[in-house]
């Protein structure tokens, strides 16, 4: 990666003074390619054990298309559901003033800071059936814990500070004068929300309910517990590849791997993209 | 912001109902989602009372699960450290192509599935993996081992020492080590004398995070652990098998270490936003 010829060409065009340049970068990429690059080309190289149309068996079968259906389906909602309340959490945190307020902040971040098998344990206990929030619950005939509705509770903590971290920095430096000027032109409040203020804010929106969604796709800590794990019903796909490692069908398990991140980068393609337009469409 | 409320409060505010609404959600959402999570670890923990507390922290499984997540985040937070350091140098005070694809490539750690971060450690050191023959012939365990442990760890907190220092020391451009350097310093005293200072609260919010996952990684760490009680169990690790046995109140009494640890984390990452805000990347960007 870091051959000699590599580095004069580096050195030929980079034109600062300063010194460092081939130590640090020669620590960058030595410490990268030993540390993600080597073992993230393990993942790729695996399943060629088994060929293409063994990748695609392992891929379809019936179990591991339920949970990956699952993984992305919950997911999908958990960040839907982000995206709402996140709103309205930095909504509330720029534009009113209450006590505590900094605290309120700053405990946005616990899901970022708090293990995530702390948070497993503790979602369980809440909305198991005999829990704080599950006990309230039970007698109306919904079932949190052990089903897919605690996949998305549990993806839904872990998912919460993005669209707030995403959508708090835009909504501070938006202008009031575009707002003063739309309801002095007889805009009423909830029209210059749509008109003005959503189309500045959605692609930060946007980019919360992305990161939000990466994350919940991969996640596994918070979720094992409370999801129930059972196979085709409640069954996440990283839980899969823990299963197929334990029985050690190591194609198998780097085949689910490599879907997981097919679909995920086409995932975030389609978000980048709708991003785009939607920048365009704002004009910002 | 609130310089502009008062001539403006008439013509741009919602009504009082529609604050209120947004009030309860805002508020309804955090207090589900974060404050009953934790009320309920602590609870739970001292369910029966703080002899049982204690007790479940000073078993000598905990103790080694302690001992071995102290250890691990000893380890990998250094090297991180130094990985950061040295990529924020090269990226943000010199010019050189592919910059952006590095920096894409750094990014990697924070959008892979943990799963999947000690999936490839297994598949590149595992028995049936692609080094596994040439491991076992020369008797060095990686895998179901503390290096596997230590590994996987740093190909998680990889990003985030980087991540804070190179918007931060692009920001902070280039002139004052040019100024040292021109006037006989060396690269290294560079460094020390300039660059240092100007980075340290930097430095030690990209810490603070990277050393919070760092300790409470599970994912990763669960692949490759093995799961060996005493020996190749982390703290998270161990609060998971305590909980599968049913032993509800030293699962919660060992989760409510790691709920303190967070906390912590998080009144010294505000207490860093609020003291030295202009002097982060993170909260810089915001102001």
């Amino acid at each position: 990666m870091s051959g000699a010829s590599g580095f004069s060409l580096f050195k030929r065009r980079n034109r600062s003074i300063i010194p460092g340049f081939g130590l640090t970068l020669g620590i960058t990429l030595t410490h990268l390619t030993l540390i993600v690059l080597i073992p993230l080309a393990a993942l790729m190289i695996r399943p060629w054990d088994i060929g293409l149309s063994g990748f695609w068996h392992q891929v379809t079968e019936t179990r591991v298309l339920a949970a990956l259906r699952l993984s992305f389906g919950a997911a999908f909602v958990a960040a839907a559901i982000n995206a709402v309340f996140g709103l309205a959490v930095a909504w509330m945190l720029v534009r009113y003033d209450f006590w505590g307020k900094r605290v309120v902040d700053a405990i946005v971040d616990l899901p970022f800071a708090l293990p995530t098998a702390v948070a497993g344990i503790a979602l369980t206990s809440l909305y198991a059936p005999n829990g704080w929030v599950g006990q309230y619950l039970d007698p109306l005939g919904i079932k949190v814990a052990y089903t897919p509705l605690g996949v998305v509770v549990a993806l839904t903590f872990i998912g919460l500070p993005f669209v707030v971290r995403t959508v708090q920095p835009v909504l501070e430096e938006l202008d009031t004068e575009l707002e003063e000027a739309a309801a002095c032109l007889g805009a009423t409040r909830f029209e210059t929300f749509i008109r003005v203020i959503f189309p500045v804010i959605f692609p930060a929106l946007l980019t919360g309910f992305a990161l939000a969604l990466a994350r919940a796709v991969g996640e596994y800590g918070s979720v094992i517990f409370i999801a129930g794990n059972m196979p085709m019903v409640s069954e996440i796909a990283p839980l899969l590849i823990v299963i197929k490692l334990e029985q050690f069908n190591y194609a198998g398990a780097a085949s689910v791997g490599i879907a997981m991140l097919i679909l995920s980068f086409i995932m975030l393609l389609v978000i980048n993209l709708l991003q785009r337009w939607s920048r365009r469409w704002a004009g910002v | 912001m609130s310089g502009h409320a008062p001539k403006s409060r008439v013509t741009v505010a919602e009504p009082g109902w529609v604050k209120a609404l947004i009030m309860l959600a805002g508020l309804g959402f955090l207090g589900f989602f974060i404050l009953l999570p934790l009320a309920a670890v602590f609870t739970e923990a001292l369910r029966r009372g703080l002899g049982a507390y204690f007790e479940a922290l000073v078993e000598p499984d905990a103790l080694a699960a302690i001992k071995l997540t102290l250890l691990v985040a000893v380890i990998a937070v250094p090297v991180n450290v130094v990985f950061g350091v040295a990529a924020a140098w090269a990226i943000a005070k010199h010019k050189f192509p592919g910059k952006s694809l590095l920096l894409t490539l750094i990014d990697l750690p924070f959008s892979v599935s943990p799963v999947i971060s000690g999936l490839v450690y297994v598949l590149l050191f595992g028995a049936h993996g692609l080094m596994g023959p040439f491991l076992r012939e020369h008797g060095v365990q990686i895998v179901f081992a503390v290096p596997g442990l230590v590994l996987a760890t740093m190909f998680i907190t990889f990003p985030f020492v980087a991540r804070e220092l190179i918007p931060l020391m692009q920001a902070q451009g280039v002139d004052e080590e040019e100024a040292a350097i021109t006037l006989g310093a060396s690269g290294w005293q560079t460094f020390r004398r300039v660059t240092l200072p100007n980075i340290r609260w930097g430095l030690l919010y990209g810490v603070l995070l990277c050393n919070a996952r760092a300790m409470g990684e599970f994912g990763a760490v669960s692949v490759v652990s093995g799961h060996i009680r005493g020996e190749t169990n982390t703290m998270p690790l161990h609060v998971e098998i305590l909980y599968n046995e049913y032993n509800f109140v030293a699962a919660f009494a060992v989760a409510s270490l790691l709920a303190i640890l967070a906390l912590v984390t998080l009144v010294a990452k505000s207490l860093l936003e609020w003291r030295h805000g202009a002097e982060l990347a993170a909260t810089a960007r915001r102001h």
